[in-house]
This record gives structure tokens, sequence and C-alpha cells, in this order.
């Protein structure tokens, strides 16, 4: 059982650059309890001896050799940036 | 009160393939700005990331290199960040499940030996790069987002600012022989960030780490830790608290500054990556990667000193590079004393290379050309002296010294009929000096030697113009 505070929504919001007024953190709040709430009941299986599962197929060793292949046109990407100068693209600078 | 201590370092290592880690672009220092991206680097909805099997290669043999289990089954996590560098908002890497785990390397530093170990080896992405300009932008370059890295974290095993310093150097060396990077700092294939805390002798306890950015050069990974023990030491000794932040070294005043404070703000909400599947790998590919790496520093280091009697020391410069110690090995499979190859190596070879700027390759000298050269010393052919405009020859244009030698009319002139009369002719010009020798100025001799290198050219035997000069003199 998890009990979603506002302030918890707005804590992740903000790592996703959401704006996130309080009306709507508090309806996300509620929602993600129901969310939670149902699937808590995985817990209530017995996974005793299963292995844990990192992807749903089961398919393994996916591999590509190390082989350049065709990329994208440099002007075809910066059309969809929103400010490119030199071939480099301008974002608003962002103090970690 | 005294502290000790404890540093633990993170190495991020990019891995010298051909393309990304999940796409084919090219992976290469130097294109023009984001000029080498797919699709898949910048997430594009339909886009599906595919493992590079080289990757893992050099994920492996860099693990095995450092002594580490290699995983029997991994798996790639998302680790969830938002930043300009990584349009994907998240960055590729390995959580739970990396690549190499429980390994170590041992340093030897002001004299004793030590095991550092090595918590883990991870594969992982890098991120683009980012230019901060003066007027409120920053410029990014997506060119480097999805090369492949592997980050090395050791233990927190590191106890001096030189321990860290012989880690670097001993880690760069074995990752060079691999030859899964090209571990340069300078183009920033080599990066390196230091935990670092102290604690009273005595206490168990790990004290509140801070962590140092901005380290450019080994040394700056010395300096920088040796000023940031400075700098908790006073604030312990007065009472203060450590607090746990990132800190950057700054290069122009050697001192550690503040970047942020680290708390909350780090969540990375980890996933597995659902658009990758799991790796597994088995016995045989595990003992293919293993075969393909080549003899260590310390295997050769060993070989050195127990095979060729080479000192302890030579041992040790001659193996910080694989492109040196090969062509040390080569020059003594040609035929070279070990110890004149290796004087001439750590000497004449050296002082030549950081003349010029130029790496061995970069010049025409071949093993065989050096080994002709030291052979000529040996055997007394030509003098040490010769030698080194010998040397100069084969550096500018290659070749073989004794053709050189031979050529140039090098050859040492060790006839003692030929030497007595120069001699001869050399005493009977300068009678002043065989007086002040006979009156006990020693010095005299050493002008008289002098004159007849002079005469010949340099050519002379020295030693044995000593020695018949004596003689010589005394008949007078």
């Amino acid at each position: 059982m998890s009990n979603f505070t506002k302030e918890d929504i707005q804590y992740y919001a903000n790592f996703a650059r959401i704006d996130m007024p309080d009306a709507e953190a508090e309806k996300f709040a509620t929602r993600l309890d129901t969310l939670l709430e149902f699937s808590d009941r995985l817990k209530e299986l017995d996974t005793t001896n299963v292995e844990p599962m990192t992807h749903p197929l089961a398919i393994v060793n996916v591999l590509r050799e190390d082989t350049p292949e065709d990329i994208l046109d440099r002007d075809e990407m910066l059309k969809s940036v929103e400010d490119h100068e030199d071939g480099l693209i301008k974002v608003p600078n962002i103090l970690d | 009160m005294n502290f000790e201590t404890i540093v633990g370092l993170e190495v991020h290592v990019e891995l010298k393939t051909d393309t990304k880690i999940f796409s084919p672009a090219p992976a290469h220092f130097g294109a023009a700005p984001n000029m080498n991206i797919h699709p898949t680097d910048l997430a594009y909805p339909g886009t599906l990331p595919t493992m590079n099997k080289q990757a893992i290669d050099f994920g492996m043999k860099a693990s095995m290199a450092l002594n580490c289990d290699v995983a029997r089954v991994m798996n790639f996590d998302r680790k969830h960040y938002f930043y300009p560098d990584n349009p994907k908002a998240y960055q590729v890497s390995q959580d739970d499940r990396p690549v190499g785990a429980n390994g170590w390397i041992e340093i030897e530093v002001d004299g004793y030996k030590k095991k550092i170990r090595i918590e883990r080896v991870h594969l992982e992405e890098d991120a683009g790069k980012l230019t901060h300009s003066e007027n409120g932008y920053s410029l990014v370059d997506l060119n480097r987002q999805g090369t492949p890295l592997i980050e090395i974290v050791t233990e927190a095993d590191i106890r001096t600012p030189n321990e860290a310093y012989a880690f670097l150097e001993k880690l760069k060396a074995i990752i060079q022989y691999t030859g899964v990077s090209d571990v340069r700092m300078e183009e920033g294939s080599l990066r390196c960030d230091a935990n670092i805390s102290l604690r009273p002798f005595g206490q168990e306890e790990f004290g509140t780490k801070t962590e140092l950015k901005n380290l450019n050069s080994f040394n700056f990974v010395r300096r920088g830790i040796a000023n940031e023990v400075e700098r908790q030491e006073k604030l312990l000794l007065s009472g203060e608290k450590i607090v746990q932040q990132t800190r950057r070294y700054d290069e122009a005043t050697g001192q550690t500054v503040l970047m942020r404070i680290k708390g909350s703000a780090n969540d990375y909400r980890f996933i597995n990556d659902p658009d990758l599947p799991e790796i597994v790998i088995d016995e045989d590919w595990i003992e293919r990667v293993r075969a393909e790496i080549p003899e260590l520093p310390d295997a050769r280091k060993n070989r050195y000193v127990n095979e060729l009697d080479l000192p302890a020391y030579d041992a040790h410069v001659l193996t910080l590079t694989k492109e040196m110690s090969d062509f040390f090995d080569e020059t003594v499979k040609a035929g070279a004393d070990a110890k004149l190859a290796s004087n001439w190596l750590m000497g004449g070879v050296s002082e030549y290379l950081n003349a010029e700027g130029k790496e061995l390759k970069e010049t025409p000298i071949t093993p065989a050309g050096l080994a002709s050269l030291v052979k000529l010393i040996s055997d007394g052919t030509i003098s040490s002296k010769i030698a080194k405009k010998v040397f100069k020859e084969l550096a500018e244009n290659g070749g073989d010294a004794a053709v050189i030698v031979k050529e140039k009319g090098l050859v040492q002139i060790s006839d003692e009929g030929t030497l007595r009369k120069v001699i001869g002719e050399i005493l009977d010009a300068n009678e002043q000096s065989i007086e002040d020798y006979k009156n006990g100025k020693d010095r005299a001799v050493g002008f008289l030697v002098g004159q007849v290198m002079k005469a010949t050219k340099g050519q002379a035997n020295p030693p044995l113009v000593n020695k018949l000069l004596l003689d010589e003199i005394s008949k007078r």
C-alpha cells in the first residue's frame, strides 16, 4: 500500500520538467494510489522460485556487428530543434 | 588529530569501436558537430537500439585484464536524468548486473606494493558535449551521444594522492595494452572523478565524502585530491562538518570549488531497458575474448627483470605503453643487448621523441635499425659519441646503422699504430701540456685527449687514446 502525496507527484514531475499545479498533482496522487493498489496484488504471488525477468520476450543476445550505416542528415535533424548555430543545437543555459 | 585519507575513483574510458554502442552511427573523435548521429541516438519514435557486439567484447576484455569476474548474464538499465547533453532523457547503463565485478590491480608507489580493488566495470553510453557560451546559451554537439564507455569503479582503497596517480598510470597502461581504448585524457577518452573523505585513524566508519570533478590530467588528480584533503582537514579541525557535495578542480588556482550540493536531487529512477534483451555470455565467448588479450604490463615487467636482467626502473618505464614495450621486445629479438637497448629507448630515443613531439610510430626508426646501432656500440665499432650522430641519421631517415657508419666513414679507430701516429703529432705540437702534466696538472691529459679526438673527428676509441697517450708521454 502506498500513499502518494501532492509533493511526491511534484517532486517527480520536476525531474521531467513537467509543470504540475497543485490541483493536478492531487488528482494524480489519488490515481497513482489506485494504480499501485492494483499492482500491489502481484505481491500476493509466491515468486520464491521464479528468476527475475528483465525483458518480456524470451530472446537473448540480439547483437549487431560493428559496421557503420547511414546516419541522419544534419540539416534534416536540425529542422526539429528550436534554434541552432554553426551546426550546434542552441539551448538555454542550464546550470546543473 | 590525525586523519586517514580515503579515496575511491570512478574512471570513464571510451571504447575504440567503429560505431556507437546501440546504433550504427560512426563513433569517432573529431568529426564536425552533429554529423555522427543516428535516429536511435536521439530515441526518435519507432527506433530500436541494438547492441554492438564489439563493445561487449571490449568491455569483457577490459574486465578480464583488470582481474574481474565476467558476467554470465547481464542486462542494460535506463538511468533517468533531464539535461540537454542527452535528448533521450535517460542514459543506458548497467545497474545491478555489470559486465565485470570484483577485480583488482596492483600498484607500486613510494617503495611499496598494494592491491587496489575494483568494485565493478560496467558498459554504458556517453552523452553529447555541451559548450556554455557567454550570452546565456549552451551549444550542443551530439556526436558523442551513444559512444560506448566503460566505467571503472574502485573500492575506497586509495590512501594517498600518489596512490591515485599510480593507479591511473597502471590502469591506463593495462587498458592501452588490451587495445580497447586510446585512453587519451586530452581527447576525453579517459576521464576521472574522485570521491574523497577523511576519518580519524582507527575509526572504522567512513566520513562524509565529496566528489571531485574536472580532473583533466593525472597530475591534476594528484593535486586535486591533496588540495581537497587539506580543505576537509581544516574544516574538521575547526569543528565543522563536511557537506556531501560535488566540487570542481580549478586548474588556475589549484583549489577545489563547489559545484553543487548533493541531496535528493539525484533520483535516477533506474529501470531495466525494455528495448534491450539480456546478454548471455557462455564459456566459448569468454575464452575467445581471453585469447585476444596480449601479455600485460606486469607480466612483461617481470620478464624484463627476471629474464633480461633489467633494473626494475627500466622495466617500469619501458612497459608504460605497449608501443614502447613492443619496440623494445623487437629490438632485443633483432640481436641488441637488452640493457643497451633499454638505455637508448629511455635516453636518446625518448629525448628525440619529446623534442620533436612525436610518437615512435611517427618516426622512421625501426627496431632493426636501433638494434644495428646498439650492436655497433657493443662490439666497439663506434664510440658512444659517434652513436649519437648515427642515431640522428636513423631518427631522421631510418635505415641500418651499419650502413650509415660505413657510408659516412664513422668507424671507430682502434688501431694502435694509427692512433700512436696521431698522438705523436699532437704531443709534438703541445709540449707545454706535457710539461704541465709532468708538473702534476692532470687536467692537461684531458686537453690532449680532446685534441686527439678532434684530429680524428671523434672517431678515435677514447679509452684506448687515454691509455696510449699516457704511454707516449712517459716515453718523452
